[in-house]
């Protein structure tokens, strides 16, 4: 492969450098139906699974076929996308917040051909490309995080856990028979990039051990007291140990840090301050189940998704318990909560207590916050509890 | 012929949901195949070298990507995420795979012509794999090496017409809602906010100066589409403040069973006949409202606007025409003290061009948090270590009943000096003179 340049200069970089223009102005890419009418809509209606039809003032009408998506996707795929949206949608076409795909039309007989062409477009595995669903009360697409694909922290994959919950509770993205919606998320470590701690259930990336010490290069690779500073445990202290020189076989003591094992929560934050504290274990890592969490203000609070399941390891390639554990919760939800109620609304009306036995889930010590402040909070003051 | 076995993987090719591993084997075959009649600047091989070290990581449970590595365009100091495999003899392909994050336009409407460039652009210079889109909201280009970067930014820069996004200790591309797109619940209009705000602030946004990330997030109504309250350190929430509009006789087509409830969101099960009473106003978290004479009365002084009627009768309810947003400050994750929700600092504000009101808050928090934030330190803890009253000073923002889910249950105050009359300094001669020792 010889080697193109695009016009850059790396002997003059600031030569023609355009920098800081930001994004293109969302204006040059709404479908004429949506520009007419920003800000003029009346009312919306979800006319089957995955399509929905909005009203403006001007008598206007535009149907949304929503489409589940993987996130990831190669720009082949990406070009199907496209070709679909020039096909039927003079070329525009939109992704939500939860990595769908939506196309809009501007009349309703244009909706059944764009619905049966997405229909048939499978991969040669089997699964579909563009199924058509995520909308009401149903289960929408699983945001999720990087996981073994691209990132240096993650305890666990996204892509392939986010894919066996979703083969599993495709029925439930192509309906709307849950008593409210029913949001999924994954992170695949601690850090959550994005908000799976306010999720009605929240498939989370944990590690169980402690960091191992690589003494021989610590020193080198990180800055020790920003390494220590960044333990929100104090765990870990500046040490010096004896190691044998890996070049001359003699031993040398090395500057490097000492860690408390029984102060880590195993949060990771040491190793992206310090490279030589790498966590990342087959057998410590593993997945952690939280449940009852929203962002909505409707009816209730938002609140925080609590921790249901405390661990269940990698079971790659298809996470059998995993994909088990989320279906009992979803269909005791299904079968228990009133209309409009979401998983967390649910769990506090009926009582925790009484949302372990309708899951099947068993409560272990695991369970009961013992997290600095936030934990006192979460233990019970009162003798109304349920036996 | 793959160039890996990866029989773990495969096992993910079964089951109706769109399948990733699929997807990166029929990246990697166009690839082979140079469907495209491209000379590709990065290893052709990639996409094969990628499923290599995903079956190797599902094999042992493993991650196998190396922490972090500084590169980045000349200039900027976020938006692109150095990577490397810790496999590079066995997976050379992957051995650089750098990403880059792209500023998606607000609300990720598109036209093909422009993803399609970035799709020639990405099959050219990377690896032709991407996030459509990351959890922050940029379109993420997924795997590219570093002599590629620049050329990637030129070209996005001087022929797409568009830039990076964020990421390090900088302000994090904003992301919003749909808002008044394609949405009657829009209290302002997110996506000119998020696009005047991003253009605002493209200095916060590409070099890193803050102790820590900073997202912005824009929800045009309290239902919350992009979780602004749980993960944004500003939250930008849209509201009203006079009264929910009314359409009566909607409001009895509802009841009729005319209209389905919640715009049809619960037609695939049947939850019996449509029960306003039921449905409605004995689920007003406030029990504002009530039928009298056959017609729907609010109380709207009490509502606290959540939403909830106006989403089961859209059709018969509509926001308050009085609109703007409420700004809440300190969302975060967990790490590393605990999870936050954002908490009210400002209830309502408009949001009217130049949005110059909305700014000042902004930068008299930055100024504030750049001053006092210790290193990785997020507003929200910031806060919660400085306290919320701090927040309430350096933004000049008056405290109201409207700041706190209940005021404080110890009396430990920490009153200023200034604040008690004589100050601090006392004199112990004269204290004497009225109290023997």
């Amino acid at each position: 492969m010889a080697f193109i340049s695009s016009g850059y200069n790396p002997d003059k970089p600031m030569e023609n450098r355009i920098s800081d223009i930001g994004p293109r102005h969302y204006s040059e890419f709404l479908p004429p139906v949506i520009k007419n009418n920003k800000g003029k809509w009346l009312w919306h209606e979800i006319l089957e699974p995955g399509v929905l039809m909005h009203k403006a003032e001007s008598g206007d009408e535009v149907y949304t076929v929503r489409v589940g998506s993987p996130r990831l996707i190669g720009t082949e795929t990406l070009r199907e996308a496209l070709e679909i949206a020039d096909k039927h949608c003079d070329g525009y076409l939109r992704f939500t917040t939860r990595n769908n795909i939506e196309y809009m039309v501007d009349s309703k007989d244009k909706v059944a051909a764009l619905k049966e062409d997405l229909a048939s477009r499978k991969h040669e595995g089997g699964s579909f490309k563009f199924p058509v669903g995520g909308t009401g009360a149903g289960v929408t697409n699983i945001v999720h995080t990087q996981g073994w694909i691209h990132c240096h922290t993650p305890a666990s994959d996204a892509s392939g856990t986010v894919k066996v919950v979703l083969d599993d509770l495709f029925e439930e993205f192509q309906q709307m028979r849950l008593p409210a919606q029913l949001r999924i998320s994954m992170a695949c470590c601690l850090n959550m990039c994005g908000a799976v701690h306010c999720s009605d259930i929240a498939i989370l990336g944990y590690h169980r051990k402690p960091p191992i010490i690589d003494h021989e290069n610590l020193e080198n690779l990180c800055e020790i007291p920003l390494a220590v500073a960044s333990c929100p445990t104090a765990a870990i202290r500046p040490s010096k140990t004896t190691i044998k020189d890996p070049k001359t076989g003699e031993d040398k003591t090395v500057k490097t840090v000492a860690i408390k094992n029984e102060r880590c929560m195993f949060c990771g934050n040491c190793y992206t301050m310090c490279p030589a504290l790498p966590l990342t274990d087959g057998e410590g890592d593993g997945l952690v189940i939280m449940a009852g969490g929203k962002v909505s203000n409707r009816i209730s609070n938002p609140k925080f998704s609590k921790v249901v399941v405390a661990f269940i390891p990698n079971e790659t390639p298809r996470w059998p318990t995993l994909a088990k554990v989320v279906r009992q919760i979803v269909d005791a939800y299904a079968k228990g909560a009133r209309k409009y109620e979401r998983v967390g609304d649910w769990a506090e009306r009926i009582g925790w207590e009484r949302f372990f036995e309708a899951c099947d889930l068993e409560f272990t010590h695991h369970l009961i916050d013992d997290f600095r402040d936030p934990a006192y909070y979460t233990w019970r003051q009162t003798t109304n509890f349920k036996f | 012929m793959p160039k890996h076995e990866t029989p773990l993987l495969d096992q993910l090719e079964s089951g109706p949901w769109p399948s990733f591993v699929s997807d990166l084997k029929r990246q990697s075959e166009a690839r082979h195949a140079k469907k495209n009649e491209i000379e590709y600047q990065i290893p052709e091989d990639v996409v094969d070298d990628l499923l290599g070290v995903l079956e190797l990581s599902y094999k042992e449970g493993e991650v196998h990507w190396k922490h972090g590595g500084i590169v980045g365009v000349f200039g900027y100091g976020g938006g692109v995420i150095g990577r490397y495999c810790d496999q590079p003899e066995q997976f050379p392909g992957v051995a650089h795979f750098h990403t880059m994050r792209v500023n998606q336009p607000a609300a990720k409407y598109y036209k093909t012509d422009f993803l399609r460039s970035l799709c020639d652009l990405w099959d050219f210079r990377g690896s032709g794999l991407t996030n459509m889109h990351g959890s922050t909201g940029d379109i993420v280009f997924l795997g590219t090496r570093t002599e590629q970067l620049e050329e990637i930014f030129f070209e996005l820069t001087h022929n797409l017409n568009t830039d990076l996004g964020g990421s390090g200790s900088n302000l994090r591309t904003p992301e919003c809602c749909l808002g008044e797109s394609r949405c009657e619940w829009a209290c302002y209009d997110s996506q000119e906010l998020c696009y005047q705000l991003t253009m605002e602030y493209q200095d916060e946004l590409h070099r890193p100066a803050f102790p820590y990330k900073f997202k912005f997030k824009f929800d045009a109504c309290p239902n919350g589409c992009v979780a602004s309250i749980a993960r944004s350190d500003l939250s930008f929430i849209g509201t009203w403040r006079d009264e929910i509009r009314i359409d009566q006789e909607a409001v009895a087509a509802y009841s009729g069973g005319e209209i389905a409830p919640n715009g049809g969101a619960h037609a695939g099960k049947d939850w019996g006949k449509f029960d306003l009473q039921k449905e409605v106003i004995d689920l007003c978290p406030t029990e504002c409202m009530w039928m009298e004479d056959g017609k729907l009365k609010i109380n709207d002084k009490e509502c606290t606007r959540c939403m909830h009627c106006i989403n089961v009768m859209p059709r018969a309810l509509r926001i308050g025409n009085d609109r703007g947003l409420s700004i809440l400050v300190g969302a975060k994750a967990p790490i590393l003290d605990g999870a936050q929700m954002g908490s009210l600092l400002v209830p309502f504000i408009k949001a009217e061009e130049p949005y110059d009101e909305i700014k000042e808050v902004i930068e008299n928090i930055w100024d504030w948090w750049m001053e006092e934030g210790k290193n990785r330190e997020r507003i929200g803890e910031t806060m919660k270590r400085m306290g919320f009253q701090r927040l309430l000073e350096v933004t000049g923002i008056k405290p109201m009943p409207q700041h706190v889910q209940e005021p404080r249950t110890n009396p430990y105050i920490f009153w200023k000096e200034e604040e008690v009359p004589g100050g601090w300094d006392r004199d112990i001669a004269d204290y004497r003179s009225r109290h023997q020792k």
